[in-house]
């Protein structure tokens, strides 16, 4: 009896606990990626970097359409053309009451170089960066190795921690909360690896007060159980809504979903440089005479059967914006004049004929199922639309790790990547410049596709320390690219939170969640 | 007795051993850890040098070499990505996980049992047959499915339970449990029940059929020719005499509530070990991952030397020295 009775007592408990909103100051945000580490200079990771954005800041912000804002700096400008200076914010305190200064700033824009065993740290962002001098307390100069125009583009990744916490500190001493020491809105109160970590709100903050006491980002990262602990009222918002839940979710009426075309960019590339590349063949099986994708008629005609706009409202359920561009609308160097390219079929069989290829050929159509969204049964789609056309495309899809692993090992001719970046420039450096170890150029262009005008507007871009006269040519070197079919854009994704009704959140282009910018409505 | 066990243990080292060989190059063979993980915007020279970093560019058996020396002396090397020590990162998942297994196969014996047992004695009642067609959805529904259901009825319709994740936990030794407290026990109520029910459908059948031919046997009527009553009847002849299959499937099911609760702890976001290697084989964390399989390999090694123990000490027949 007496078992029975507290059972009885303990579901009622649990009922009072889910039917109870939370007390107003606090905010439950279900995250969808697991966090590996919370020191901000080990993994340049999304999740790791959304709780470090809580802690700590960097010095160039980035505002919810991706526009550079003055973050820890307050402004900066280029004194010549590999120079920078950067004037810091004044008052600034650390979550121990400590000052922030210049040495703390040039402290952290090294600290990633000394990082060691990271299989993807944050060297990347300030390989450019020769000195970065202590003019005064609150003047930093930063030294370019060369004329470098993404530098306050590059340390926005570069998250500032408090020299005298992160000196001689590792990532275990960060995950322990000792040296997660940061000028953020928020301070770290507990952290359970793998499930959540509890900041407290930071009154010393010089920034707008933020509306939450107590925050929670909880990880997870299975889709429906994330949602359903939103409409359980356990969460208050969270992040990456399932495409499957998102009419559910906006009928609710006591939720709301926001949303944004993200900045990341789902593409396909297709092999320029091999003679027979794997995968493609003939209809009879046997090699082609030589690669079909070199001739732009054929990558014109591949881009001409894909139907973008359905497959951005049936496949994609509506999270996709048919895309024509390396960057998305909005994002420094995109251009507004390319349109996505109709649906043509009739167009494409004409140029495929032009080209010589009027029987069509067989490729294989190769890709991961569990990063994009949908991004297999996009693949699946894709290549029926080029089967429609005489192009018979068969489907590879393997999880990240094992396509990866194959697109490594150039097993593929024709391969689908999703990227994110707010500058062209920087995007083309990496998916459609010319491939050149030394110059570090084109890591991510598998098709190697080269272009030396591309390339040329590229790099005067980035070596531009104008910005309006830099996106002038990240623009053109992008038209360039995108005329000539560098790659085959399907879509940029959208991205969807879902919060309480009473919540108000300013969907993101770069895809992030912060607690401190969700507000009371 | 000891030479028995002693000729096990040696038996297990060298299961231990083929099993690393495996799965090292069976993750050496999917892919390269620093291919996923890598800075989108690092150019090739900061790819090798991660690469490098790693020990990834040497031959295999180089890397593996490396990993034994060190596996001798007690390290099984760092996460790749969290810089953490593979076999730390497990063992502080380990509490949570064995909660959940041990919950689980609580509730499979503590249901499973009675209720083979009472469908066993009376096979033609209606209660026997609700039970019986309950253990066959129990065996044929997924997980995942049930798991979700599960959430969406208690949690979402009803509101009775959470949905997800683990609840408060108290430190006994140093070792943070959920189950002594009233949050705890509420976020441990639907992942232990969705993690049993297969366990519970397994060991109803079990327990029947085992019932089912032990009232067949002699021994059981001529205990109910001497008179013994039915209670006893079943306690002391029918239930010893089934409990030694029981107990083996019991302790090998136990091993697996622990090493594979992967779709069940993801499901409900549950902080255990089976999260841990689902994560770490998505992103080729080779240590973690070959440190979990060596541990659950020796788990399971452990529990079926317990389980013959076991055996020995319910069926006086069973001689371990024997078996030689």
């Amino acid at each position: 009896m007496n078992t029975k009775k507290s059972l009885i007592s303990t579901l009622l408990v649990a009922a009072l606990h889910t039917l109870m909103p939370a007390a107003a100051a606090d905010l439950r945000i279900g995250l969808s990626g697991e966090v590996t580490s919370l020191d901000p200079h080990y993994l340049a990771a999304q999740p790791n970097l959304t709780v470090g954005r809580h802690v700590f800041e960097s010095l160039t912000d980035i505002d919810p359409r991706t526009k550079l804002i003055p973050g820890l700096a307050e402004n900066w400008r280029a004194i010549d053309a590999t120079t920078w200076e950067f004037k810091l914010r004044r008052g600034v305190k650390f979550h121990d009451g400590s000052d922030f200064t210049a040495e703390d700033a040039a402290f952290s824009l090294q600290r990633p170089l000394s990082i060691k065993g990271s299989p993807g740290g944050f060297a990347s962002y300030v390989r450019a960066i020769e000195t970065a001098t202590v003019v005064d307390t609150y003047t930093l100069r930063i030294k370019t190795k060369y004329p470098y125009g993404a530098l306050p583009e590059d340390i926005n990744s570069i998250l500032i921690v408090s020299k005298k916490h992160a000196l001689n500190a590792g990532p275990e001493d960060f995950d322990s909360g000792r040296a997660l020491v940061g000028t953020g809105p928020y301070k770290f109160a507990r952290y359970l690896r793998g499930d959540r970590l509890e900041l407290a709100r930071n009154d010393l903050w010089w920034g707008k007060r933020p509306a939450w006491d107590r925050v929670t980002l909880r990880v997870i990262p299975a889709d429906p159980s994330r949602t359903a602990a939103l409409l359980a009222g356990e969460l208050d918002a969270i992040e990456h809504v399932p495409s499957a839940d998102i009419k559910k979710l906006k009928q609710n009426r006591n939720l709301r979903v926001m949303q944004a075309t993200s900045w990341r960019t789902i593409l396909l590339h297709v092999d320029q440089y091999r003679a027979q590349p794997p995968g493609i063949t003939g209809n009879d099986g046997k090699a082609l005479a030589k690669n079909p994708f070199m001739d732009l008629r054929v990558r014109r005609a591949l881009s001409k059967a894909i139907r973008r706009d359905a497959i951005a409202e049936r496949v994609m359920e509506g999270l996709a914006v048919p895309a024509a561009n390396i960057v998305s609308p909005g994002v420094f160097g995109h251009d507004p004049a390319l349109k996505a390219e109709a649906y043509d079929p009739e167009g494409a069989k004409r140029l495929l004929a032009e080209a010589g290829y009027a029987q069509g050929f067989r490729v294989t159509l190769a890709g991961p199922n569990n990063r994009y969204i949908n991004d297999e049964q996009v693949l699946q789609t894709v290549a029926q639309l080029l089967t429609r056309v005489g192009i018979t495309t068969r489907v590879e899809a393997a999880p990240m790790s094992a396509y990866l692993g194959r697109v490594r090992k150039e097993e593929t001719a024709f391969a689908l990547l999703g990227w994110g970046s707010f500058a062209a420039d920087l995007a083309l450096r990496s998916l459609v410049a010319t491939p050149d170890a030394d110059k570090g150029w084109g890591a991510w262009n598998w098709g190697r596709y080269s272009n030396p005008k591309v390339d040329a507007l590229m790099t005067r871009a980035l070596a531009s320390v104008d910005r309006d006269q830099r996106e002038a040519l990240a623009r053109g070197a992008n038209t360039l690219a995108m005329n000539d079919l560098a790659f085959i854009p399907l879509h940029h994704q959208v991205v969807s939170w879902a919060m309480r009704a009473n919540l108000d959140y300013t969907p993101r282009t770069d895809e992030f969640t912060f607690a401190h910018h969700f507000l009371p409505k | 007795m000891l030479s028995y066990a002693l000729r096990r243990l040696l038996q297990g080292v060298l299961t231990l051993w083929v099993m690393s060989l495996l799965v090292f190059a069976g993750v050496y063979a999917i892919g390269n850890p620093v291919d996923i993980l890598i800075n989108p915007q690092a150019d090739q020279a900061e790819i090798a040098q991660a690469v490098a970093q790693l020990g990834l560019d040497r031959p295999l058996w180089q890397q593996y070499w490396a990993f034994l020396s060190s596996a001798f002396s007690g390290d099984f090397g760092m996460s790749f990505v969290t810089r953490a020590p593979a076999v730390a990162l497990i063992l502080e998942r380990l509490p949570a996980t064995l909660e959940l297994a041990l919950t689980a196969m609580l509730i499979a014996v503590v249901l499973g049992i009675p209720l083979g047992l009472l469908a066993g004695l009376k096979p033609d009642s209606w209660i026997s047959r609700a039970i019986m067609a309950g253990s066959i959805l129990g065996f044929s529904l997924p997980s995942f499915w049930v798991g979700l259901m599960l959430i969406m009825v208690f949690s979402v319709q009803l509101g009775w339970l959470p949905t997800t994740g683990r609840g408060a936990t108290v430190d006994v030794f140093g070792i943070p449990l959920s189950f002594l407290t009233a949050d705890g026990m509420q976020h441990l109520i639907l992942p232990a029940l969705n993690l049993a029910l297969f366990k519970l459908s397994l060991l109803i059948r079990l327990t029947r059929a085992g019932t089912r031919e032990a009232m067949l046997q002699d021994y059981v009527r001529f205990a109910r020719a001497k008179g013994v009553s039915e209670s006893a009847v079943v306690r002391v002849h029918v239930l010893r005499n089934i409990l030694i299959p029981v107990v083996t499937v019991a302790g090998l099911e136990l091993g697996s509530l622990i090493a594979f609760a992967v779709v069940t702890e993801t499901i409900f976001a549950w902080p255990g070990m089976g999260k841990l290697l689902i994560d770490s084989i998505n992103v080729l964390d080779r240590p973690v991952i070959v440190a979990y399989l060596l541990i659950v390999v020796f788990l399971f090694i452990v529990i079926n030397l317990l389980v013959d123990l076991l055996y020995a000490a319910l069926d006086p027949r069973v001689r371990l020295e024997a078996t030689r």
